[in-house]
């Protein structure tokens, strides 16, 4: 069962980037928390905010970046603000938070050893000897499923392919058993065997080493099979968050509903691709009302007038079908069970979905 | 017609190709010398990129070439334009071989066929207007006299691949990824060809952008008659688009069969494990489904293995498949299949 409460905590997290030609609203007013051992697909398309975000919670955004607003909690500390948020980054980094980016052929260093640059991490943050550190470093070549790990410990990183080089990245990440992994799409540069075995070794270490993962995707079906709960972001906005069943069985937001229907399905065969017409909007002039009205077709005036609040969605219980979808036996039941969304019109899209 | 099984031709999506053979492959295998190996350096090694293909389009089919990165996909539609040489083989075109076309008449035939991009950001001479991308290969196969005097045929034909009409005059940095795919597919257009090699066309566009392109990649094939060698990773959108489906491991066909057959009945292992690797966006059935995850990786084409190309990874592999090649063979009317054991 999952721990309830939040370990990582984002509350209204605002980030610009100041560019030559103004100012980009990447992430405007993002919250949502994360349980221990809890699994959080962050979803959304190029330019939706979503990367940003991930690296607001290690202080890794740069100039011209800046968060204008909001906070990130680790454990009730900040992340963003305060005296010593220097040091208490240094602290939860790698320590407690680890990372794994979406390229795993530019994160290695290319002139040093995986096996040394593997026991760096831990002779940096545990004061492990070099003999200790060494024998560690294997032991977690090993866990993340790498043939003759004694043997690959002293190649570089141009003799592995992207697969090997994705796991020794993992290895890095857990080499000081972090409470929190964030995988910003680990397995896009992939191929689709290899993001399988990737996806499988992800899920085995949440399980076994009761990890919590932020996982970072624009792909609904990488999410479906490893997150409980999942946060669909749009226009630097979350528009809903719900756990994993609920959002794909009656997505209650428009985008949601409407980025389900254009994945091509491997089991559904189509006539012709559901796509969303229209493009994000320009986030130096984000819209005065919901992002996504322009492109929604159950988008009303106030829609365009008024910013829709992230809220508790209640489904009307007398609607369609009970509203409910089938519990899972093979899923485990998230703690968390709500569900918001930032649309007016979620009642009636739920409807829709529904009929 | 008469042959093209009634769950295709009931497709709305997809037009029925004809019998006609427009493209021919017949033991098409490509060789790249890397290096030398050896104390001396006797010995050449050799990257296998393609070994021992054969298949072929009809007229306004589209045929979807799968397979994982370094599996040769690129390197087959590549020696199909006659951009790179076969070490071995025979490639017809409208019944003609074209093998060692060369010079004038290469250049002449190359307006029947044309590419589309992968990249719709690195293929698009930032420099040029839309007009001047799009006008070129009308200028210099001689269809128009200048750029300005193929203006009218431009926005018309911009138009129909859904950009605005005061697209011609601006650069390719104006537009959104998926907006420059469709200046790309205008440029493959201009000339009119018969024959399109797409070369992993959406693949680099969002989910809900990839469908326009792909919407607008049918619907042009309807209009047009298009033949579409459609080359991706990709086997959701693959299964959507293509007639057919050849599925290539290691630089040899592993499959190739109708598009419902290779997703309803695949038959060669590999197949089985591609199609189960690919996530579904539905969490019970997802968690639910009976999933080959493979061990290791696509072999290495400098040395690969003997035998059968999968046999290193294949979880039916037996003692013959480490001895002999198994050969392509129809197990059933359309659908072949390159395995000992199916």
């Amino acid at each position: 069962m999952i721990d309830p409460t939040p370990v990582l905590e984002v509350e209204h997290l605002q980030i610009d980037f100041l560019t030559r030609r103004g100012t980009v609203h990447a992430v405007r007013d993002v919250s949502f928390t994360i349980g221990r051992g809890e699994t959080l697909g962050l979803v959304g398309e190029s330019g939706s905010g979503k990367s940003v975000t991930a690296q607001a919670l290690l202080g890794m955004i740069e100039l011209p970046g800046r968060i204008v607003g909001g906070d990130v909690r680790w454990k009730g500390e900040s992340l963003v603000r305060g005296p010593h948020v220097r040091r208490t980054i240094e602290r939860v980094r790698g320590q407690e938070i680890a990372m794994v980016f979406q390229d795993p052929m530019t994160s290695l260093d290319p002139v040093f050893t995986v096996g040394s640059q593997v026991v760096e991490v831990l002779r940096r943050h545990r004061r492990l000897s070099r003999k200790a550190a060494k024998a560690r470093a294997v032991e977690l070549l090993d866990i993340v499923g790498i043939a003759n790990p004694t043997e690959r410990i002293s190649q570089y990183p141009f003799e592995m392919s992207g697969g090997m080089r994705q796991r020794v990245l993992i290895a890095m990440a857990l080499a000081c058993e972090p409470e929190l992994l964030v995988a910003d799409e680990p397995t896009t540069a992939l191929d689709v065997t290899i993001q399988a075995q990737i996806l499988e070794l992800v899920a085995k270490l949440q399980q076994e080493l009761r990890l919590a993962v932020l996982l970072i995707t624009h792909d609904l079906g990488v999410v479906a099979g490893v997150c409980d709960r999942v946060a669909v972001m749009y226009a630097g906005k979350i528009v809903e968050d719900a756990p994993a069943a609920d959002l794909y069985a009656t997505p209650a937001h428009p985008y949601s509903a409407a980025l389900l229907r254009s994945t091509p399905r491997l089991d559904i065969v189509l006539d012709r691709l559901v796509a969303i017409e229209g493009a994000p909007p320009d986030l130096r002039r984000p819209p005065a009302g919901c992002a996504f009205a322009t492109r929604c077709p159950f988008a009303i005036d106030h829609c365009r007038e008024e910013q829709p609040r992230l809220e508790v969605f209640e489904p009307v219980p007398d609607a369609v079908g009970a509203g409910d979808t089938e519990p899972f036996e093979e899923i485990e039941q998230p703690a968390r069970t709500e569900r918001t969304v930032a649309c007016f019109r979620a009642a009636e899209v739920r409807e829709e979905v529904l009929s | 017609m008469t042959a093209v099984p009634e769950s295709t031709a009931l497709r709305v999506g997809r037009p029925v190709p004809s019998e006609e053979l427009l493209v021919e492959v017949d033991g098409l295998s490509i060789h790249f010398p890397v290096g030398r190996a050896g104390f001396w350096g006797q010995r050449v090694k050799v990257v296998h990129a393609v070994d021992d293909v054969s298949f072929a389009i009809r007229r306004g089919e589209t045929l979807g070439l799968v397979g994982e990165s370094g599996s040769g996909k690129t390197t087959v539609g590549r020696a199909i334009l006659r951009r790179i040489d076969p070490t071995a083989g025979t490639i017809r075109f409208q019944g003609e071989d074209i093998t060692a076309t060369k010079g004038e008449e290469l250049r002449l035939l190359r307006q029947h066929m044309q590419l589309v991009f992968q990249d719709p950001y690195a293929s698009l001479n930032p420099r040029m207007t839309v007009l001047q991308l799009v006008a070129e290969p009308l200028v210099v196969h001689g269809r128009a006299k200048s750029v300005e005097a193929a203006k009218s045929d431009v926005v018309s034909l911009l138009e129909r691949c859904g950009l605005p009409a005061d697209a011609a005059d601006r650069h390719p940095h104006a537009f959104s990824g998926g907006q420059r795919q469709r200046i790309g597919i205008a440029r493959a257009l201009a000339l009119r060809p018969h024959f399109i090699v797409a070369d992993e066309p959406v693949s680099a566009l969002d989910v809900s952008v990839r469908a326009q392109v792909v919407n607008l990649m049918q619907d042009l094939q309807h209009e047009l008659g298009l033949t579409y060698l459609f080359i991706a990773h990709d086997l959701s959108v693959v299964r959507h688009i293509s007639h057919r489906i050849a599925i290539l491991y290691a630089g040899k066909l592993a499959e190739l069969a109708d598009s419902d057959a290779v997703y309803e009945s695949p038959l060669h292992p590999y197949t089985e494990a591609l199609l189960s690797s690919v996530p579904i966006p539905d969490p019970p059935l997802q968690r639910a489904r009976r999933r080959i995850v493979l061990q290791g990786e696509i072999p290495n084409p400098i040395e690969p293995p003997t035998g059968c190309r999968f046999q290193t990874r294949c979880p039916l592999v037996q003692d013959v498949c480490r001895r002999q090649a198994p050969p392509l063979e129809e197990k059933a009317p359309g659908h072949w299949a390159a395995c000992f054991f199916r």
